[in-house]
């Protein structure tokens, strides 16, 4: 038994994604045309010549057919995944090794989610039959818990979190307006995000996700077939995705201070890359920020700051664009928008971008153009504190050695 | 064998809404005093489900054959509401769990026949009311809302019947047409003349049937919705002064089917062995029982007091009386509100609730027989061990928690937001997240004390959707944060405080 990788087996040849947000005049399947149009552009191949498809959606579709109706595929293997909001990631995953395994040639991950047709605001669950016992809390109630067990744990102040909190969501804003496919293309002041109407316990409307429409897409295929597509492909070190026994809600022991399945994903992603200090030796993360705690407790289960310090490393700077170690340089979920199955991919497409230096002049990362780094990671989640699936990649725009 | 009534239960609910605030709102007279109100997530259903868990609290233990629920304002129809009760007390399968809903009559009757069949068949007898009128009206402000059962036992009897009579007679007094949320009454004068000679022939003839007279009366208990009919009555009966039981509609208010079970069990509290307790319900006619208590009731009266069960005095000086009017017509459904912009809850499947029946009703959780780890909700894998299908199922429902972490939804559908979630670890193993309820939202504290308390969650496409929610332990660990910061220094490193060390 043993998580084996396909580090630098495979690379991703071309990228697409829409702009973010409230998309009135979009449907699902037009956003779909436009990821995957955009993705076969920028790799320079048709529509026929991908071999599969992985169809990433939380809740806009069922099949593949939900794929191939809009884009008239001829009779290829299209393949629904989903796995809440990591569903994305878990399309390219999926795609990769498919890839890997020698099956196909080429393949595309593509992730979309149409949000804003429901009538809500926020995000509205999936429906199924239950025996009435389950939570009513929702989302940003879940993730709440965070902030006062870690303000308890290392003895922050709760005042000084709530400035921690407030400085993750300042910082994806002013990255985001800097993103022009972003759902939120303005910076925000400090004091306009801490008083924000609360939500539920410490956060406020500002402390959490953008609810949006979009898609994206890649397109893989084996590393050793990547210059046909492309002079700068980004090769995949390391995939992992795990998902846990939802331990936190009925475990005791469990504080609301950590997410295991982070840990454990990035471990396997890590050993899987060969990397052995992350903050050293990446370039950059895309993070799942879906409430501003989370952030928070990410950058100390993906390794980037000591266990307790996180908080002290984000009022230094350390993960803000011109930082040592640049956290959602686009925006993240705060400002990009959170477009459930696309979310994971529109990570990847960062990577895509600020790896090979395409990233627009004023948010272009310089741990890549003066620091010469060359790795990239996401993270994706779905679920809720203590119950979770957690997926972690590392990607790279130079081949290993 | 002493057959007859063996303990009792009565349930208040948390709030009180203030008489003067329904002046203050309307521009009416103001009222004095105050009402008791169930809460939006309770019915009469989980009312009586409260009485019955205190009625249960019997020394020795106790489990009845049968279970009778009476309320006029039932949860279900056509859906038997006793069996939910029946399910919420984890009791047997075999024990018979009947409906005797109706009028408030309907409840003097479900305890007659519960204390009739207790020598044979031991009978839990569960009466709960939750009664109220348009805004404005007499009922609105007067009346009140609670329940009672009885735990009618074969022997060790604390208060036996030994005499009854009845009064029937046909004349429309209170009324009400099925689907009419509120009851009509006739002129008062009219059910006044029509009842106080009922009352007294039925009164007679029970002082009759028990061999005793008037002055041997230690304890009198007169109920009925008709205040001046019952003020008549009180005053025409000739018992000695002190003997009229306290009357407590002032801060209550008149529980109507619940009132004059209420008023026995405030009677049995105080009262010694030997004494004669007559309780005369004034509904439709008239009926009057004579109990005599025995030499089992000191015993059980301590035992009551040693499971820190509340006192009916101790509950109707309890509980939280700022409640708004406004809030108040919601929960009656009589002030519409503009609902949450969130999806309404969906109703809950049948089979699904059919198969997890001792957890969703009866809050059972399961126990690892090879490793000892608790699982709320029950599973079949153990988290800890992993072993499969090695589990017992462990009962919660009276277990008591601490708050190891929690928060405030102000986004989640509820009538009455914002909802607390909590995170909850029980003295013993396991945790569980669910909501707080009866709670002041900014005195949750990590630390604070909680017990499970049977509520209706929502309500969907007609059907009702039961489970259990924490509530603060009595009163006073809610907003007492040095208690709270104490219980967290103990474990210093970590939050939440697990409740293991239990």
């Amino acid at each position: 038994m043993a998580s084996n990788g396909i580090r630098d087996r495979v690379a991703i040849v071309g990228m697409g994604c829409t702009p973010f947000g409230e998309l009135w005049d979009k449907g699902a399947d037009d956003l779909l045309v436009d990821a995957t149009q955009d993705a076969i552009n920028s790799a320079g191949v048709a529509l026929d010549d991908i071999d599969a498809f992985w169809l990433g959606t939380l809740g806009s579709g069922n099949s593949g057919l939900t794929l191939s109706r809009p884009l008239k595929i001829d009779y290829r293997p299209v393949t629904r995944v989903e796995n809440f909001c990591a569903t994305g990631s878990e399309s390219l995953r999926n795609a990769c090794y498919a890839v890997a395994s020698g099956a196909y040639d080429l393949a595309m991950a593509v992730g979309v989610e149409k949000l804003k047709d429901s009538g809500f605001s926020g995000l509205t669950g999936i429906h199924q039959v239950g025996d009435g016992t389950g939570t009513s809390l929702t989302s940003p109630a879940a993730f709440s818990f965070l902030a006062p067990s870690y303000a308890h744990k290392y003895g922050v102040d709760p005042e000084e979190l709530k400035e921690v909190l407030t400085r993750i969501a300042w910082k994806n804003h002013y990255n985001g307006a800097r993103n022009p496919r972003a759902q939120f293309r303005k910076e925000v002041s400090l004091e306009t995000i801490s008083k924000s109407p609360r939500v539920a316990g410490e956060l406020g409307v500002f402390d959490c996700s953008g609810v949006a429409d979009g898609s994206a897409a890649a397109i893989v295929c084996r590393a050793e077939d990547a210059h046909r597509y492309t002079d700068a492909p980004l090769y995949v070190k390391g995939l992992s995705m795990v998902a846990g026994p939802a331990a936190g809600p009925i475990d005791p022991d469990y504080d609301y201070t950590t997410f295991e399945e982070v840990i454990r994903s990035a471990e396997d992603a890590y050993r899987q890359a060969g990397v052995t200090d992350p903050r050293s030796q990446l370039a950059m993360a895309e993070v799942h920020d879906c409430f501003t705690p989370t952030e928070l407790v990410l950058m100390e289960d993906l390794g980037f700051a000591e266990r307790g310090t996180g908080w002290k490393e984000v009022l230094a700077g350390t993960f803000d664009l011109d930082g040592e170690l640049p956290v959602n340089p686009d925006g993240g979920l705060k400002s990009f928008g959170h477009p459930i199955g696309a979310s994971g991919l529109r990570m990847m497409f960062e990577c895509w971008l600020q790896l090979r230096g395409q990233a627009p002049e004023d948010r272009q990362i310089r741990s890549v153009t003066e620091g010469g780094r060359t790795l990239g990671l996401t993270h994706n989640l779905g679920g809720g504190p203590g119950e979770c699936v957690s997926f972690v990649s590392v990607v790279g725009s130079e081949p290993s050695a | 064998m002493t057959s007859g009534i063996g303990a009792w239960g009565v349930y208040l609910p948390f709030w009180r809404l203030e008489r003067k605030a329904i002046g203050a709102a309307l521009g009416g007279p103001s009222g004095r005093g105050t009402r008791t109100v169930a809460s939006y997530d309770e019915d009469t259903t989980t009312l009586g489900v409260e009485a019955g868990r205190r009625a249960l609290e019997v020394p020795g233990g106790w489990s009845p054959d049968q279970l009778l629920f009476s309320s006029p304002v039932p949860a279900y129809q056509d859906k038997t509401n006793a069996t939910t009760v029946h399910a919420a007390l984890g009791l047997a399968q075999r024990v018979a769990a009947f409906d005797m809903v109706g009028s408030v009559r309907s409840a003097v009757g479900t305890l007659v026949a519960a204390v009739s069949a207790a020598p044979t068949v031991p009978t839990l007898a569960v009466l709960a009311e939750i009664r109220t009128g348009l805004a404005g009206g007499a009922d609105e402000r007067d009346s009140g809302d609670g329940a009672v059962a009885f735990a009618c036992v074969s022997d060790g009897a604390v208060a036996e019947l030994i005499g009854r009579a009845s009064a029937s007679d046909e004349f429309l007094d209170r009324w009400r047409v099925p689907g009419e949320p509120y009851s009509h009454q006739w002129e008062e004068r009219f059910g006044e003349q029509a009842y106080v000679p009922l009352a007294k022939d039925a009164f007679a003839d029970a002082l009759k049937a028990a061999g005793i007279g008037v002055d041997d009366i230690d304890h009198l208990v007169v109920a009925g919705l008709h205040a001046r009919a019952v003020r008549a009555v009180s005053g025409s009966l000739g018992v000695q002064a002190g003997v009229a039981a306290p009357d407590r509609t002032a801060t209550i208010g008149n529980l109507g089917a619940a009132q004059l079970g209420v008023g026995l069990a405030d009677v049995l509290e105080r009262a010694t062995p030997g004494q004669v307790v007559v309780t005369l319900q004034l509904a439709d006619g008239a009926d009057a029982l004579v109990w005599r208590t025995t030499d089992a009731l000191p015993a059980v009266q301590q035992a009551r007091a040693q499971a820190g069960l509340a006192t009916v005095a101790e509950q109707a000086e309890a509980g939280r009386s700022d409640l708004s009017y406004a809030s108040f017509l919601t929960w009656r459904d009589q002030l519409h509100r503009e609902p949450p912009r969130r999806p309404e809850p969906s109703r809950p499947g049948a089979p699904n609730m059919l198969r997890t029946e001792e957890w969703k009703f009866g809050f059972s959780a399961s126990r690892c027989l090879a490793c000892g780890f608790r699982h709320l909700p029950p599973t079949r894998v153990c988290l800890r061990c992993k072993s499969v299908d090695q589990m017992e199922p462990d009962r919660l429902a009276d277990v008591e928690g601490t708050v190891a972490t929690f928060t405030i939804d102000y986004l989640a559908y509820s009538l009455a937001p914002p909802t607390v979630g909590v995170v909850v670890d029980f003295d013993g193993g396991g945790r569980f997240r669910c909501e707080l309820t009866d709670c002041d939202p900014d005195a949750v504290r990590i630390g604070t004390r909680v017990q499970m308390t049977f509520r209706r969650l929502y309500s969907a496409d007609g059907m009702h959707n039961y489970f259990w929610k924490a509530r603060p332990v009595g009163d006073t660990p809610v907003g007492d944060a040095s208690a709270g910061d104490a219980t967290m220094v103990s474990d210093g490193s970590t939050v939440p405080v697990s409740g293991k060390e239990a």
